[in-house]
């Protein structure tokens, strides 16, 4: 009798099989192909139905409208624009003025975010508590209320520009909006940038070369008072040599209103305080989370090494609660400039307050307009996940190693 | 031994006393330790008080002291520098029902009613009959709130309804035949076309002549006069027939005929009573609803729309089949990564290009399915998250036990999976609830559309109402969130009771 191994079974047509219909085999597919088809039927029934209802209104479905005229003005923007460009340059005016109001609030909301998260963490019970009142009050009302709430209350509260509130004499506060000084470049400015690019690369390739001096040699080489120089030293030197880089231009009350400065529109003003302080309250809870969640034995073991509370707090709590925020972070960041699209309600001209709003209405191109909003926002945070995981990835490899 | 014993001290005299150690407890021990313990903490102390002192005292003063109560129009609000609570007073019915007629506003009362008695006994965890009083909340709620709010009757039942769909259906799949039959003409892979487009029509012919005796007697119903109570009767003999047949047979099939006869008994109760039969109540159009109302519809719609849209959507992203995976993430990732406003435009401008020319959707559903779309969403990764806390060990039991899919899931894993993310899934409902606002930029006048509205009549308009009306409408917000919150917060700890030592 031999007693050779037997052969093991064909592998291929099992692996096909798993492939195709997972763990469930050809029920699995039996179950994908019906699934398949009613996909397919439904996909059908859109298609035919909105190019019948298009033939209908008289719409002439593709991206053509891109580059006809809009005729229409909008209030802000980044870049030059009149009412006869291009129904393109008004997308691309309505994202940047997205991305601005975006980039100005989650600035102001980390900020006072990671200040409210100090203030709940303190030792001081009043001061905790008023930290606590602030995240209970913001958190529990819509955003879209404490929006309006700023733009028709608030804003529409203050004086006008003959006397508006004055902050020290360079910027006003009125129901008009927000003006501010101006920076007008002068000669000096080309001489003052690259200097200034000069001096961050030098002082992070400085820390650079530190770091791995420290962590392969055991040298510790004091590199602050070289950054502080090659960062605020030589740019002062230069404006020495060359001259001023750049003026301010003070806004001046003229009649009725301001002349000089530039003008922030109260849309502006009213949207990002209202996301900032509503996004605050989330991240405030966040931070608050992160730093909880390190335990107390860190702190404890760190000063056992020897290491100053500040070192402790810099080299080993904080990298640790990082670890704990830096994801929901980056959610709350997406978040706001989710929200950033309620600028609709108050008409200050973002992505889809021009484009899925006033340009929708000019062309009726509702398919082609609303999915280029959807799809610049599926990007942003397809990116920022994408972003996410990769930084997920390295913490996870740094912890491993 | 003695040496011990010689190197004992024993103490011969009592010590003196010392004085009682400072108070840490109480609220003097507070302000000595949490408030006034260093020179930093009693600036922080004193700056936070000062906070405190701007902020509170104003809003109280605007609020209660300076505020006018009474007044009939915008003059008695002028003099005043506080709160113009008259202008609430006026706008009350415009804040809470829209412009719902006045004769018909006991409906929503109603079913304002309805509604606290439904919900209170199932957040209330010690009460019994769960399973009961969630089906009713669920599915018999929004059906009889729909009739009552809504208005209108039905003219048939479950047999009129399952044949008028399938009749749909059916002449859809025969019209996607007929159109590749045509395209056959023209196209250069016409035979494969050809093929395909006769298939389809043939199958479209042959469920046809399947469901042709049900479309025959619907038919025959509405030429007789009482066509919704022998559809009634027809569907309810069906119905019973089958949870008999599913549950058993003359074996264990009882109980479930019994349910299932209970039910539809009820069901008659409830069509008898609101007159569904013969025309129902006076029609309501939604445009005409407003303030709280809307924004309780669209919150409960929601919530009640998508869980199961969630629970579907974090299944499938866990099945292994590949095609229904795919398509669950995809989905489930292009809702969460856009903004909630873009979906309602979609939801009013595209969704009624997508659907037949004669097929109108109101201006409310229309806003409801973005919502639910949206909504399930986020409800997904919650249950998904319950669904990966539940132990393998579970589910493999389930199956040693010989449970088929449908029972593992639905008898084992998702009643504990789900009782796993009830904090989860009640914040959800939070932020749902605050997203209602949202609607206001759809053109539909919810709480807040409504005092936006109400600012504009020239009647109240004053300084002080704006502030007064974002009061009123905050402290109604305020209260349903932080309700919520706290309410999860309580299930929280009652879920964690036996992690605490």
């Amino acid at each position: 009798m031999s007693t050779e191994a037997r052969k093991p079974p064909a592998q291929i047509a099992l692996k096909i099989r798993r492939v195709l219909g997972g763990k469930t085999g050809w029920n699995g597919i039996a179950v994908q192909l019906v699934f398949a088809a009613i996909l397919g039927w439904i996909g059908y029934e859109i298609v035919s139905n909105a190019r019948a209802n298009l033939e209908n209104q008289h719409i002439a479905a593709g991206f053509g409208f891109l580059r006809n005229n809009a005729g229409f003005d909008v209030n802000q923007t980044l870049i030059s624009y009149t009412g006869s460009d291009t129904f393109l340059r008004v997308f691309v005016v309505g994202l940047l003025n997205t991305l601005v109001v975006s980039v100005v609030g989650i600035v102001f909301a980390t900020v006072i975010g990671f200040i409210v998260a100090l203030c709940r963490l303190s030792p001081n019970w009043l001061l905790s508590r008023i930290g606590e009142i602030y995240v209970e009050i913001i958190r529990n009302l819509p955003v879209l209320f404490q929006i309006l709430f700023w733009y028709l209350a608030v804003l529409a509260a203050l004086p006008n520009p003959r006397q508006s509130i004055s902050l020290f004499g360079i910027a006003f506060v009125s129901n008009r909006g927000l003006v501010i000084p101006r920076p007008i470049g002068e000669s000096g400015f080309e001489a003052f940038l690259a200097v200034l690019v000069f001096g961050i690369v030098a002082s992070l390739s400085l820390r650079f070369y530190a770091r791995r001096a420290l962590f392969q040699r055991g040298q510790v080489i004091r590199i602050w008072p070289y950054m502080l120089g090659l960062l605020f030293g030589l740019p002062l030197v230069t404006m020495l040599v060359s001259g001023l880089p750049f003026t301010f231009e003070l806004p001046q009350l003229k009649g009725f209103n301001f002349a000089g400065g530039s003008r922030v529109i109260p849309e502006f003003v009213a949207l990002t305080l209202a996301l900032s302080t509503y996004t605050a309250a989330f991240i405030a809870e966040i931070v608050r989370a992160g730093i909880l969640s390190v335990h107390k034995g860190q702190m404890e073991a760190g000063a056992s090494l020897g290491l100053s509370r500040g070192s402790t707090l810099r080299l080993i709590v904080v990298p640790q609660a990082m670890r704990v925020i830096v994801p929901p972070l980056t959610n709350q960041y997406l978040n706001l400039t989710k929200n950033s699209s309620l600028a609709v309600a108050i008409g200050y001209p973002d992505l889809v307050s021009v484009w899925a709003g006033t340009s929708l209405s000019q062309t009726g191109q509702a398919i082609e307009i609303i999915a280029m909003t959807m799809g610049v926002y599926l990007l942003i945070s397809l990116l920022t996940s994408a972003i996410m995981s990769v930084y997920g990835w390295r913490v996870s490899r740094s912890l491993g190693a | 031994m003695s040496d011990i014993a010689s190197s004992v001290y024993v103490r011969r005299d009592l010590l003196a006393e010392r004085p009682a150690p400072v108070k840490t407890t109480g609220f003097v021990g507070l302000v000595r330790t949490r408030l006034l313990n260093s020179p930093t903490n009693i600036l922080i102390t004193i700056v936070s008080a000062l906070l405190l002192w701007f902020t509170i005292v104003p809003s109280v003063k605007f609020l209660f002291v300076d505020a006018v109560w009474t007044g009939t129009d915008r003059t008695a609000c002028l003099t005043e520098n506080g709160a113009c609570w008259p202008y609430i007073q006026a706008k009350l019915p415009q804040l809470i029902y829209g412009f719902y007629p006045e004769a018909e506003r006991w409906r929503v009362d109603l079913t304002f009613f309805l509604a606290a008695v439904l919900l209170v006994p199932m957040l209330i965890p010690r009460l019994p009959a769960k399973g009961l009083n969630a089906s009713l909340f669920f599915f018999a709620f929004p059906v009889v709130s729909f009739f009552l709010l809504l208005g209108g009757g039905i003219t048939g039942f479950g047999l009129s309804w399952t044949a008028g769909l399938l009749q749909l259906f059916d002449d859809s799949i025969i019209g996607a035949g007929q159109v590749l039959l045509n395209l056959s003409k023209t196209s250069a892979i016409a035979p494969l076309l050809w093929v395909l487009g006769n298939l389809i029509v043939l199958v479209g012919t042959a469920i046809y002549w399947l469901i042709f005796p049900l479309t025959w007697l619907r038919d025959q119903l509405e030429g007789t006069g009482q066509s919704v109570w022998t559809d009634f009767a027809i569907t309810t003999a069906a119905v019973s027939l089958i949870s008999f047949v599913m549950g058993g047979g003359v074996r264990t099939g009882w109980r479930p005929l019994a349910s299932t006869i209970v039910t539809f008994i009820a069901i008659a109760i409830v069509i008898k009573l609101m007159g569904l039969d013969h025309g129902g109540l006076p029609v309501v159009q939604t445009r005409l609803w407003g303030g709280l109302l809307v924004t309780l519809v669209v919150s409960v719609a929601g919530i009640v729309t998508s869980l199961p849209i969630g629970i579907a959507l974090a299944l499938g992203r866990r099945s292994t089949i590949p095609l229904i995976r795919i398509f669950s993430i995809a989905f489930i990732e292009f809702w969460r990564g856009v903004p909630l406003i873009t979906v309602l435009f979609f939801a009013t401008y595209m969704l009624p290009l997508f659907l037949p020319g004669n097929f109108t959707v109101d201006g409310l559903v229309r806003a409801l399915i973005g919502i639910a779309l949206f909504t399930g969403a986020y409800q997904a990764e919650n249950v998904r998250g319950g669904l990966a806390a539940i132990p393998r060990g579970q589910g493999e039991a389930a199956a040693a036990l010989g449970l088929s899919w449908w029972k593992t899931t639905s008898l084992i894993v998702l009643p504990q999976a789900l009782r796993h993310v009830i904090p989860n899934l009640v914040n959800s409902f939070i932020s749902l609830f605050k997203d209602t606002s949202l609607v206001s930029i759809v053109a539909l006048f919810d709480l807040l559309g409504s005092l936006r509205a109400s600012f504009a009549d020239p009647k109240w308009s004053a300084p002080s109402t704006l502030f007064t009306g974002f009061a009123f409408a905050g402290i109604i917000y305020f209260l349903f969130c932080f309700g919520m919150s706290r309410y999860s917060l309580f299930v929280e700890n009652r879920l964690n009771a036996h992690r605490r030592n």
